[in-house]
């Protein structure tokens, strides 16, 4: 048995548009859970899931753990702090340790690119990527498709400038696979130290200046300027990024249509994005936060369709 | 083609229909916050119609509602790829109001047993009844439902299809009998 996604939630590039639908339509009736009193369906009663966490997350960690609890799955959190992976312990022998305890999913997160594929190949588990190296992080990116859906109730045709770090980013690869397969159209803007060579060869815009994104674009969403990956000398400075890069509310209003601001956090006020604008009437950025869960609620729903080849049971009829 | 067979007819769903309504005013007529929900997704159309046509009988409002159980189901661990979950619409409470489940067909009671469950998630209604439009036995759990609106004898390979107008253009209550393989 699998789900409609197959076993895994690796990233958007190998998913068909309408799998990617699938899951924002799914995400659609679990938003309206978080908004009842008791926030907790049975759905995943007696699936375990553990949180695979090999670098700092709050946002993304915390957003898993409310979706599987609220999905009534058991959870458990294993850092890579304070855990055997601090005394060496390969990535895929954590796993199967844990998988030796009849765990039924895996949510990972990793520093090396590949490492959530890595490991979907060799354990039987679900496994879903939060975000691995500068690949991918489609839950990111799919609640940032939710949200653009949102405002604008369509993604067709929907211009989208993706702004910052777009060499880093991993919530820019998988925004643009998911943004191109809905059919929405993307630029990517930045110094030239921070966009990939040959970008365009994906299908997306170039464009040079913040200036311009602003004037293409329906939405930017803003990447956060990766202060721990900046040793390589991408930018002179903040302040001088934020000089020429940063998005202010003085540029916005030069802007000829109101843009929807989002921002995947945690944002480096001053830098990329300018309080007022974070803060101000076109900000989506909470709204993202409260489609994360959503999103991973419907990703995590759809994956336990199919389960580990030991637990399978004799498929049951439907009944009504 | 699998033989058909018409059980009710687009006047006969009418009448039907009437007739559950009656049946509901009689039972809960005189509750002033009556609460009609609908399982998705055929249900949803039918509690609609009927919350409606006891509007008419009682002059009084009649709270709506609809009920997606789907996250509810004790089957969801083996029935493979996922279903489609529906929209869940009820009001924040349900504490102390009389509550009519409408659905189109009543089998094994599973369904509804998921239903009650979720509904103690939204509080502790006062009294719950179960309105059905067709009711095929089978049941594999012990619910029974208050108000009916025909039996239907089917076999476990029968299929008892309900198509309404709102979704599917067309009033009709079908049994298609399945080939057994």
């Amino acid at each position: 048995m699998t789900s409609p996604l197959g076993k895994d939630l690796i990233g958007l590039e190998s998913l068909t548009p309408e799998q990617i639908q699938l899951m924002l339509d799914t995400a659609e009736p679990f938003k309206e859970v978080s908004e009842r009193s008791i926030k907790k369906v049975p759905a995943l009663r007696g699936k375990t899931i553990v949180n695979l966490f090999f670098e700092p997350s709050t946002r993304t960690r915390i957003s898993f753990e409310f979706a599987e609890k609220r999905l009534s799955a058991d959870t458990v959190n294993v850092a890579s702090t304070g855990s055997s992976v601090s005394k060496g312990e390969t990535l895929v022998d954590t796993a199967r340790n844990l998988e030796a305890m009849r765990i039924d999913m895996v949510v990972v997160r990793h520093s090396m690119s590949g490492a959530a594929q890595f490991l979907a190949e060799r354990i039987r588990s679900n496994v879903v990527n939060a975000g691995d190296g500068k690949h991918e992080h489609p839950t990111q990116a799919l609640l940032d498709l939710l949200t653009l859906r949102d405002r604008f109730g369509r993604l067709e045709g929907l211009k989208v400038a993706i702004c910052g770090d777009v060499l880093h980013s991993r919530v820019a690869r998988s925004n643009i696979w998911g943004l191109l397969k809905l059919g929405a159209q993307v630029g990517v803007c930045g110094p030239p130290t921070l966009l990939p060579r040959g970008i365009e060869a994906l299908g997306v815009t170039v464009l040079p200046r913040i200036e311009d994104a602003i004037e293409w674009a329906d939405a930017l969403n803003i990447l956060r300027l990766q202060l721990e990956r900046m040793q390589g000398g991408f930018v002179p400075s903040l302040r001088e990024y934020n000089r020429v890069f940063g998005v202010t509310s003085e540029r916005l209003d030069r802007a000829p249509r109101d843009l929807v601001i989002l921002h995947p956090g945690p944002m480096n006020r001053g830098v990329e994005i300018d309080s007022d604008v974070a803060d101000g009437p076109h900000s989506v950025i909470l709204p993202q936060v409260t489609n994360g869960v959503a999103v991973r609620m419907a990703v995590l729903y759809l994956l336990a369709g199919g389960s580990p080849d030991w637990a399978a049971p004799p498929a049951g009829e439907e009944t009504r | 083609m699998p033989p058909r067979t018409l059980i009710l007819d687009a006047d006969a769903i009418a009448n039907t229909l009437a007739e559950m309504a009656d049946r509901i005013v009689e039972a809960a007529g005189r509750e002033s916050d009556l609460l009609v929900v609908g399982i998705q997704r055929r249900g949803v159309e039918l509690a609609h119609r009927l919350a409606t046509l006891v509007e008419e009988r009682t002059s009084q409002a009649v709270g709506r509602g609809k009920l997606d159980i789907t996250l509810y189901r004790d089957d969801l661990q083996t029935i493979g790829p996922r279903p489609i979950v529906g929209e869940t619409v009820l009001p924040p409470t349900l504490d102390g109001r009389t509550v009519v489940i409408v659905d189109d067909v009543l089998y094994t009671g599973r369904t509804i047993r998921a239903a009650l469950d979720e509904f103690a998630d939204f509080g502790r209604p006062r009294r719950v009844l179960l309105a059905v439009l067709v009711d095929r036995g089978g049941r594999e759990l012990p619910i029974q439902p208050d108000i009916v609106g025909c039996h239907a004898t089917a076999t476990p390979d029968d299929l008892v299809n309900v198509l309404v107008t709102e979704l599917d253009g067309v009033d009709s209550v079908e049994l298609v009998a399945r080939a057994t393989s």
